[in-house]
């Protein structure tokens, strides 16, 4: 790296990896001398050459990581559509409120009697996800959203049997589901069979009849799906697959486009995973962990985990023991911190005004979606919930792809959406603006867009292809890094 | 859908084009559609013996790994190189320019889970 400037464009730094730094010597560590030999004893677990520290100055080492984090794109940098994870911007007063001490330096094990600030909170907030979600009660352990699923379909199972039926093993999943859900399905010693969907891209009643028998344990869908539209069939769904002895798994990650307005309990459904960190503000994506705690019904109540908060005349406790429960599923009641920010961010807007969130988030993919219409061609016609869907058939034509239009967006200045999902369209865009966003912001990205497909039509399509030009690493070789990856770096 | 009349085809979409004692294989337009857009195709060593419908190598797409599976048995005597730097000749040239392996086919081959053009047309519209 010797011979590379300081910089290669403007002020944005190159930077090498740490143990490339050319130092050679610990400059900045100074370790305390050895007191005393070592016994004998230990001689074998002596250090056989010398502990590779990298030689860096802590003002180098700041810049580095510093340097390595301005490399990065957040929903602080800039506009963040991507699909189906509901890349919001989060409340600062969020921040401050889960730093607050009294919250952020408690220790899980601590009294009750001690925490009983914490404890209501969650409790309380417990309560809130329950009623939006339109559910009896919420188990707020899972740690992620696919845990959530997880512990979701492990409700099922111990439902299922209770009831006798441990045969029921079949799990029915839409094509456009998320990838998460036959994984899921897997993990809990069930098998999984696809469900086609219809033309519209929504279920297919025939196509759900054809595989609805003896075996269903579940069927998981997501509502509104992954191809942004809403399951108009869902209360008829539903009754289907409770006719014929399963129960229905929702996966809560579109619930922004519901929120406050639909309740996913009235359609139907026994349970949903809420993605905490999605809908109600947390940071995710790399920003932080997410949550996903379950909502469910009476009927999978009694198999909610434990430990589980419960409240006695404003006393709160924490229970350990439930005969029917599937046990424990986190060592701690949750990711508290997440849900101190989801707490915060619920109470901002009030019953009053919660519905503002799905309204805007499903306006601005409206919005979208009629300036991108005439020049990308929409799989599914008609309105769109909170994100929208297109395709890349026709710059396709010109012998451009998803890909391409997705790296191009980088050289405009924005952070590409989901490209090549779902999976039942062909070179799936699918953008996702959330309510956050400014008509600006919208229209600058639109404005991106119209630009990249003009090019299209122009002809001129070689800086599509080489894109991205401007970053300061280009187009990477994706398929290689995933098949070849190297994690472990050496000389 | 393109569905050549020269070729025999297997229920996991691959095509086959006998000549001889010389087979050449690659996956159909139906099944490069399904796939979307290839980034990657994972070749067998020149010399390997195949079984009819054992795996045979691999391709990746934006969307999904697939393994692609043998029509008829037969020893590896020629593969297609360009696609390691040129994957997507699979989607744009299926049956063509995208082949992916050429066997000598062995002598223990009976061809009746083969389906011919009509049939494998009647099968896609199943």
């Amino acid at each position: 790296m010797s011979q590379q400037y300081s910089s290669v464009s403007g002020m944005q730094h190159e930077e090498p990896l740490l143990f490339e730094h050319a130092h050679e010597a610990p400059e900045s560590i100074s370790l305390p001398g050895v007191q005393a030999d070592a016994p004998s004893s230990l001689d074998a677990f002596k250090r056989k050459k010398a502990a590779n520290i990298p030689g860096l100055s802590e003002p180098e080492t700041v810049r580095h990581f510093v340097r390595l984090s301005q490399w990065n794109h957040g929903i602080e940098t800039g506009f963040y559509p991507l699909g189906s994870c509901t890349m919001k911007y989060n409340p600062r007063v969020n921040e401050q409120i889960a730093r607050l001490p009294g919250l952020a330096h408690v220790h899980p094990d601590q009294p009750e009697d001690s925490v009983q600030g914490i404890l209501g909170l969650l409790h309380e907030l417990q309560g809130w996800l329950a009623e939006i979600a339109g559910f009896k009660d919420v188990t707020l352990q899972p740690a992620a959203g696919a845990h959530g699923e997880l512990a979701g379909l492990m409700m099922i199972r111990k439902c299922l049997d209770a009831r006798g039926e441990e045969n029921r093993k079949k799990v029915l999943v839409p094509d456009s589901a998320h990838g998460t859900n036959p994984a899921s399905a897997a993990l809990c010693g069930m098998y999984t069979v696809e469900i086609k969907s219809g033309a519209d891209g929504r279920i297919d009643l025939e196509e759900l009849k054809k595989h609805l028998d003896g075996d269903v344990a579940a069927l998981m869908m997501t509502n509104p799906n992954t191809a942004g539209t809403f399951e108009t069939d869902i209360k008829e769904i539903c009754q289907l697959v409770h006719d014929a002895g399963g129960l229905v798994y929702g996966d809560g990650a579109n619930l922004n486009a519901l929120v406050g307005v639909a309740r996913p309990g009235d359609m139907g459904l026994d349970c949903l995973h809420i993605n905490v960190h999605k809908t109600f503000s947390t940071p995710h994506g790399g920003g932080g962990p997410g949550a996903g705690p379950v909502a469910v019904n009476d009927t999978l109540k009694p198999f909610l985990p434990v430990p589980r908060i419960v409240e006695n005349a404003g006393v709160y406790a924490i229970e350990t023991e439930d005969e029917q429960s599937i046990g424990t599923i986190l060592s701690t009641l949750g990711q508290t911190g997440v849900y101190m920010r989801a707490n915060a961010y619920i109470s901002a807007f009030g019953k009053q005004h919660i519905h503002k969130i799905a309204q805007d988030a499903v306006l601005n993919a409206n919005y979208v979606l009629s300036r991108l219409k005439d020049k990308y061609h929409v799989p599914f016609e008609g309105l769109c919930k909170h994100e929208c869907l297109l395709t890349d058939e026709w710059q396709n034509k010109h012998g451009v792809k998803t890909l391409d239009i997705a790296k191009r967006l980088i050289d405009l200045g924005f952070h590409p959406m989901t490209v090549y999902f779902p999976l039942i369209v062909h070179g799936a865009m699918l953008i996702e603006p959330t309510e956050t966003e400014s008509k600006d912001t919208l229209d600058a990205f639109c404005d991106a867009m119209l630009e990249i497909a003009a090019q299209c039509e122009a002809g001129d399509t070689q800086a599509l292809h080489d894109a991205p030009l401007k970053p300061i690493r280009r187009r990477l070789d994706e398929t290689q890094a995933a098949r070849k990856p190297v994690l472990v770096w050496s000389e | 859908m393109s569905v050549p009349t020269d070729l025999r085809y297997t229920k996991e979409h691959e095509w086959v084009r006998i000549e001889g004692d010389t087979a050449t294989f690659g996956i159909s337009d139906h099944a490069q559609e399904a796939l979307g857009d290839i980034v990657f195709v994972e070749l067998p060593e020149v010399g390997r013996s195949i079984d009819a419908g054992e795996a045979y190598g691999v391709v990746e797409s934006v969307k999904a790994v697939s393994d692609v599976y043998a029509p008829v048995a037969g020893e590896v005597i020629e593969i297609n190189e360009t696609l390691e730097s040129e994957a997507d000749l699979v989607n744009s040239d299926p049956y063509g320019a995208g082949w992916i392996i050429k066997v000598k086919i062995s002598d223990n081959n009976a061809d009746t889970d083969l389906m011919n053009p009509s049939e494998y047309e009647s099968f896609l519209d199943e």
